[in-house]
């Protein structure tokens, strides 16, 4: 049965005055394929509240029976302006802010931000703010990751994993309430160092996370999966991109690394202390969702292994730069230093001045290459603000290579891809 | 070679596409016109192995002529080096051509900055708003769009406040 405009309407929530449904349509023609205004073809609308879609992603599909013959992604949902509040905050106090636009990595966010700030201002970061701020990371990549794999497996049928998953990440947010005071949003990391030293407490529950619990909750994890049939079936040769695809369409982090090319900014870009430390990159060859899978696993042991090292040569010192023109002085200064009151008062009303001019920063963040660019205009404000968020370019990439394979291997590779809305839409 | 050596060649093979080139805090900057904007991209990809192109975004310099810019950072996966080629367009005119027939990536990227900063991408084949709803007026991210706010409730103007609340009194 052809389909008729009332039917397009309902199917693709586009419903406003007659003028832009018409625009819409036209645009639809060149989007979707001509055999789904016979009725050959059939449009489905799924999302935005689809659980397998990970926030409020909505998907337009174009099906020839199960076969998907088109897949446009449509984001927006979540889109809360972070760029523009920023430009109206001065440069710390827009920090907060960045926690919230990826809320799985909320202080690989603040890291970005701080390295951003940090290269515009010339401003130098003391070595035990460093091996803090890799801890951090790699911690907030195992978080993220056990959340990736508790949401991804969990859509492909199987709950224990989510509710291991669940429970182990529970530790690292219990690791960052005491660092930071929060959970989730911790703003921890600012910009020439950390917000404070790590609390006594926090070492000997790192310790006892990486080297007695997690690695065996790890392996735990690959004797579910590794040889699970039913897992195996839907995930191997699933979602297959090959490298130049992955380069051509922007794709970074585990879905570049899982098609074989060897690209880790940690490694290529080296920031805070990873230079010092040694780690290897994971890599897979074949491209699919298993092999996508399979990197993210490993990193989770090398991000382990990270902190091991970390933790081992962490320097003392002080954890925030002294230089006062950005970094403001501690609380048992104010109470005898003329100047520390000042300094403490010209930054929290006015904020630092940044110099004219641009940069562009990015880091490994869990999902790929998070990076910000960042306008300074000479004042205490940034001019512009742009983060290049790794999961916009996953959410696109769903359009791409999806096509071809059935819709419930759609879910597949919408987990594998490993995306947040919160951290697309911004 | 350097990529320093690779923009004067890059430089010399475009004498009027590239109109200046920068460096800031070690990052190069190299300013292309528009209407060459296609041909610089695919010798970039092509010839000098920018690979990549990992971000599009827009900047808005009001006040400033000309006004709009557009940034596109490039990456050599082979030399592992980043450049940033940044194309500027006047406030009465504001396009710039799509590149995507060079970096298929650039699609939702582009969308964005159309619907950031009202910049029209010349032969995008998918030209919708795409974080912003699909019948917003304005652009937001331009820098005379007002950023909205919501006034503190406190107890002296609780009802004036609560009054030009948008969800529905009871």
């Amino acid at each position: 049965m052809p389909l008729t405009r009332e039917d397009l309407t309902t199917v693709t929530g586009i419903e406003s005055d007659q003028q832009t449904l018409e625009v819409s349509l036209d645009q639809l023609k060149n989007l979707v394929s001509p055999r789904a205004f016979t009725g050959e073809t059939m449009l489905l609308n799924m999302g935005p509240q689809h659980p397998s879609t990970h926030g409020v992603l909505r998907l337009l599909l174009e099906l020839d029976g199960e076969t998907i013959v088109t897949c446009l992604p449509d984001v927006g949902y979540l889109h809360t302006g972070i760029e523009k509040n920023m430009e109206a905050k001065t440069y710390e106090k827009a920090l907060v802010m960045t926690d919230r636009i990826d809320y799985l990595n909320n202080l690989g966010n603040n890291l970005v931000y701080s390295l951003a700030i940090e290269k515009l201002v010339e401003l130098d970061v003391p070595p035990r703010a460093q091996f803090i701020r890799v801890i951090i990371a790699e911690l907030q990549r195992i978080a993220s990751h056990l959340v990736w794999m508790a949401t991804h497996v969990l859509d492909m049928g199987a709950t224990s994993v989510m509710l291991y998953a669940f429970r182990d990440r529970e530790y690292i947010l219990d690791m960052f309430e005491m660092v930071s005071g929060q959970r989730l949003m911790g703003s921890y990391i600012r910009p020439g160092g950390v917000w404070r030293d790590l609390v006594p407490e926090f070492m000997p529950a790192l310790h006892e996370f990486v080297y007695n619990y997690m690695p065996y909750k790890l392996d735990d994890y690959e004797r579910l999966l590794n040889n699970n049939p039913f897992w195996l079936d839907r995930t191997k040769g699933i979602g297959v991109i090959t490298a130049e695809e992955a380069q051509a369409w922007g794709l970074t982090g585990a879905p570049l690394r899982a098609t074989g090319i060897n690209f880790d900014l940690r490694k290529a870009e080296p920031y805070a202390a990873y230079p010092e430390l040694e780690f290897d990159v994971p890599l897979a060859y074949n491209g699919d969702v298993f092999d996508r899978y399979y990197v993210r696993i490993q990193e989770m042991r090398e991000a382990l292994r990270i902190i091991r090292q970390a933790m081992e040569v962490l320097p003392g010192g002080p954890f925030r730069s002294d230089n006062r023109k950005f970094v403001p002085p501690p609380r048992s200064e104010l109470g005898h230093s003329m100047e520390a009151v000042i300094h403490h008062f010209k930054l929290w009303t006015e904020g630092f001045h940044a110099p004219k001019g641009e940069v562009y920063v990015r880091v490994e963040s869990p999902r790929g290459e998070l990076g910000v660019y960042l306008v300074g205009d000479g004042g205490p404000k940034p001019y512009r603000v742009h983060w290049r968020t790794p999961s916009f370019y996953n959410v696109q990439a769903i359009g791409r290579f999806s096509p071809g394979y059935m819709l419930a291997d759609l879910i597949g590779i919408i987990g594998s891809l490993d995306f947040t809305l919160g951290d697309c839409d911004r | 070679m350097t990529l320093r050596e690779t923009i004067e060649q890059l430089r010399t093979a475009h004498p009027d596409a590239i109109t200046d080139v920068r460096e800031f805090r070690g990052e190069w900057t190299v300013v292309v016109d528009r209407d060459h904007l296609v041909e610089v991209m695919t010798a970039c990809r092509d010839e000098h192995d920018f690979t990549m192109l990992t971000d599009v975004c827009g900047v808005d310099y009001h006040t400033e002529t000309p006004r709009f810019a557009v940034n596109y950072h490039l990456y050599s996966m082979l030399n592992k080096w980043p450049l940033r080629v940044k194309v500027y367009a006047p406030e009465d005119d504001p396009r710039v051509p799509t590149v995507i027939g060079v970096y298929p990536g650039a699609n939702f990227a582009e969308r964005e900055v159309y619907d950031m900063f009202g910049i029209t991408i010349e032969g995008h084949p998918d030209p919708r708003r795409i974080l912003m709803p699909h019948d917003w007026t304005g652009h937001p991210l331009r820098k005379d769009y007002p950023l909205g706010y919501e006034e503190v409730q406190f107890t002296f103007n609780y009802h004036r406040v609560q009054a030009k609340k948008p969800h529905p009194q009871e």
